[in-house]
């Protein structure tokens, strides 16, 4: 190094080579961090794995700085006087001033050669007198309390807590037990009026159906006179509650916190693929809550997505293969089931076959399922297209959660254009053998009965016992979406996996299985194919997109493998929040 | 580390041949046999033998009565002197069961019921007394004071159903206990 280069380096303050990046410098219990301008003094600390505890402040919401939990002491380099010129360390920086009063970290932003403790006497004071005044009015419910176990009040009592009570009133009364809505139960004793759920209403949901009434520590959470807490979103306020206050009536009572297994997924009921994590134990599902994806589905999911899984074990799940003879349906192997396929799908010439898959299949169950159409040189194949309306948040109008998957797998532009052909085929008598794959054509296609007994072979392969199945000459039980690996694309062409969270009931099979079985028994062949790896290696190198990808390559936030350019609105809303300086993001 | 070093005891040459403590030994048990059959052998009285030395004839004796205050039997649920049954099916102690003996379905105590401000009690709950091992745990986490284990130790039955203690049951065996706290009394 020349001479010239160490002499302007020297002359370089810290704060000179920071605010180049637009970074600004924050010592966090005594380290130096860089951090870029703006940040909030929590995100800082959280940024650094220096721990905060905090209740109103979300990253997704604005900030009101009401709960006084996230206190930290904060100093800043004194001004100097006319003239004077700012003490500096050996290093740079300006020696740090304390301030007396601590301040909140979640809406401060950090600045130049601030400095800021996460501990020490002053902080944990504060926290041990907040947390005793939360728990003033707070009930002994944790027993009967459904946060019980992922309660950030129990979580932080525990660790910034007194231990012991010291107070000897009464505690304040308040409504218990209220129902505000079809799906959310409140118990205003265990609010703590942090407001989150306010604020998610209002600023998320676009519905600002509750607030606070009354002053002081009888501060009331309610709904507006005359209106419900019924927006379909109502159910992320239970998520984002940090006590009990606000609970899911589903869930209510269901299972403790404590018991659930948590399996990463992704929602199947449109084209939005909600980042999901399904809560087991042993083989049920108790509850589905979102997970954050930024690209996705922010942090948040609709209630009619999150509720929908309790088909999974209902009563007219299928599990085991059906046979019918003489109108009734007999219970079959695999086996048999497989041989009966073979056995009579040869009868049919090619183009009196048709297949119907669905949109609602894997990425690797469309490339069997393609596989399978070409071993029997089918031509009639079609997807079924399953719209709704979209909603002006989260949900998609295209209610295939895989309608892109099923463009790129099928290197089709419409995959569900030959629908009609294959209805028509079929009332024409042409078509004479129908395999039907995770649709119910009755409910979802808009088959009717007599389409149905035209045919003089038909197989289908659902979950459930549907007015379709009732048809079949063949049905075939497959796995729910909680109960299979596999890949899906949504409409933002975001690769995404499925993960299994529990098994497929009794006989019913892994969808994939089933196709590479069917497969086998057309073709004659042993398939090579053991694994949903092997399937989707081979998918990896058939189809362009999903080249160089492989399943564990996905992670738990995808890749986006297709630009589609479709936006979701929420998260739009959401950037422009952000870029407003409103919420952290 | 500190090394300790031992030394063998030195064994002179009638030890080493241990004849005599054979002798020895049967000797003792003699004496023993000698005073169970005249009824005076140690403890004999302490834990009510049958005569015949310290063995209890069981089930013609029972040891009921010389049980020590700490002894752990059955787990059973309990009700207060209000008659409300006291568990609100928390779930902790099926939780810290070591050997997963308990099962509970919970359910919503429904509105018109005079306790309805509690919310909560168990639907159903199983306790496999052939997974037991009576360790006590789930009577020291209870919240509720809801889980005692009483005396009751012979627990039978002729099959693996027999054996699960339903809800019913554990009531039953549990009976009535009083001077618990009432934290869901109505305060004045």
């Amino acid at each position: 190094m020349s001479d010239l280069s160490s002499s302007t380096a020297e002359l370089k303050l810290p704060k000179d080579i920071a605010a180049e990046k637009g970074m600004v410098n924050v010592q966090i219990d005594g380290v130096w961090y860089q951090f870029p301008k703006g940040t909030r003094m929590i995100e800082a600390c959280r940024s650094v794995k220096k721990d905060v505890p905090y209740y109103c402040y979300h990253p997704k919401l604005s900030v009101p700085g009401n709960c006084r939990m996230c206190m930290v002491q904060m100093g800043m380099p004194p001004r100097p006087a006319p003239g004077q010129e700012p003490v500096r360390d050996e290093n740079g920086y300006e020696i740090i001033g304390w301030m007396p009063r601590p301040a909140i970290s979640c809406a401060n932003t950090v600045a130049e050669n601030m400095g800021i403790r996460t501990s020490g006497e002053l902080v944990e004071k504060c926290r041990e007198g907040v947390m005793e005044f939360l728990l003033i009015n707070h009930p002994l419910d944790c027993p009967i309390c459904d946060q019980a176990g992922e309660c950030r009040l129990q979580e932080q009592s525990v660790g910034f807590g007194r231990g012991v009570s010291r107070f000897i009133d009464m505690k304040v009364k308040k409504p218990k037990n209220v129902d505000i809505g079809p799906r959310i139960r409140l118990d205003d004793e265990r609010c703590i009026m942090c407001s989150r759920c306010i604020r998610f209403m209002d600023e998320v949901a676009g519905d600002a159906v509750l607030g606070f009434t009354q002053r002081g520590t009888h501060t009331t959470l309610t709904v507006h006179p005359g209106r419900l807490l019924d927006s379909n979103y109502s159910l992320n306020t239970a998520d984002i509650c940090p006590v009990g206050a606000l609970t899911s009536n589903d869930f209510r009572f269901q299972m403790r916190v404590w018991f659930l297994k948590e399996t990463p997924s992704i929602d199947v009921n449109c084209g939005t693929g909600t980042n999901i994590v399904i809560h087991t134990r042993g083989n049920t599902i108790h509850r589905i809550t979102p997970r954050q994806n930024d690209a996705v589905n922010s942090n948040w999911m609709p209630d009619s997505h999150r509720l929908n899984f309790h088909y999974i074990d209902s009563e007219t799940r299928l599990t085991e293969p059906l046979l019918r003879e003489n109108a009734k349906h007999l219970s079959t192997t695999w086996t048999q089931a497989l041989e009966t396929f073979s056995a009579k799908i040869k009868k049919f010439a090619a183009e009196e076959i048709a297949i119907i898959g669905s949109a609602r299949m894997t990425n690797e169950e469309l490339l069997l399922l393609d596989e399978l159409r070409i071993a029997l040189g089918v031509k009639n194949f079609s997807l079924v297209a399953r719209n709704g309306e979209a909603d002006a948040l989260l949900i998609a109008a295209d209610r295939n959660p895989n309608t892109t998957g099923a463009k790129l797998v099928l290197k089709q532009e419409d995959p569900y254009a030959s629908l009609a052909a294959i209805r028509s085929g079929i009332q024409s008598g042409k078509i004479k053998a129908l395999l039907s794959f995770q649709e119910d054509l009755i409910t979802d296609a808009g088959f009717v009965a007599e389409d149905l007994t035209k045919l003089d072979f038909f197989v289908q392969s659902t979950l459930l016992a549907n007015p379709s199945a009732a048809y079949a000459d063949l049905i075939l039980p497959g796995a729910a979406f909680a109960e299979k690996r596999g890949s899906m694309v949504n409409l933002s062409g975001r690769l995404q996996r499925l993960n299994r969270a529990i098994e497929p009931p009794t006989h019913a099979r892994d969808d994939w299985e089933m196709l590479r079985d069917l497969i086998s028994s057309v073709t004659g062949e042993k398939s090579v194919i053991h694994s949903i790896e092997e399937v989707f290696k081979k998918l990896a190198s058939t189809v362009s997109e999903f080249n160089g990808m492989t399943l564990s390559k996905i992670g738990a936030q995808g890749v986006v493998i297709h630009e589609t350019g479709y936006k979701v609105a929420l998260l739009e809303n959401e950037r422009a929040r952000k870029a407003a300086g409103i919420i952290n993001g | 580390m500190p090394t300790i070093k031992l030394t063998r005891p030195k064994l002179d040459s009638g030890e080493k041949i241990y004849l005599g403590a054979i002798f020895k030994g049967f000797f003792l048990t003699l004496t023993h046999a000698i005073k169970t059959l005249r009824g005076k052998s140690a403890g004999a009285e302490g834990l009510a033998s049958s005569g015949l030395g310290v063995t209890m004839q069981f089930p013609e004796q029972r040891w009921d009565a010389h049980m020590p205050e700490y002894y752990r039997g059955a787990p059973t649920l309990v009700t207060d002197e209000q008659g409300r049954e006291r568990c609100v099916s928390c779930q902790l102690c099926e939780f810290i069961c070591p050997p997963k003996a308990i099962k509970i379905t919970p359910s919503e105590i429904p509105s018109d019921d005079p306790w309805a401000k509690v919310e909560k009690r168990p639907l159903e709950f199983d306790i496999d007394m052939i997974r037991c091992i009576y360790c006590g745990m789930c009577e020291e986490v209870c919240p509720e004071q809801a889980i005692y284990l009483r005396k009751d130790y012979l627990i039978t039955g002729t099959s693996r159903d027999q054996m699960v203690h339903n809800k019913k049951k554990l009531y039953e065996i549990g009976g009535v206990r009083v001077g618990l706290v009432n934290k869901w009394n109505e305060l004045k």
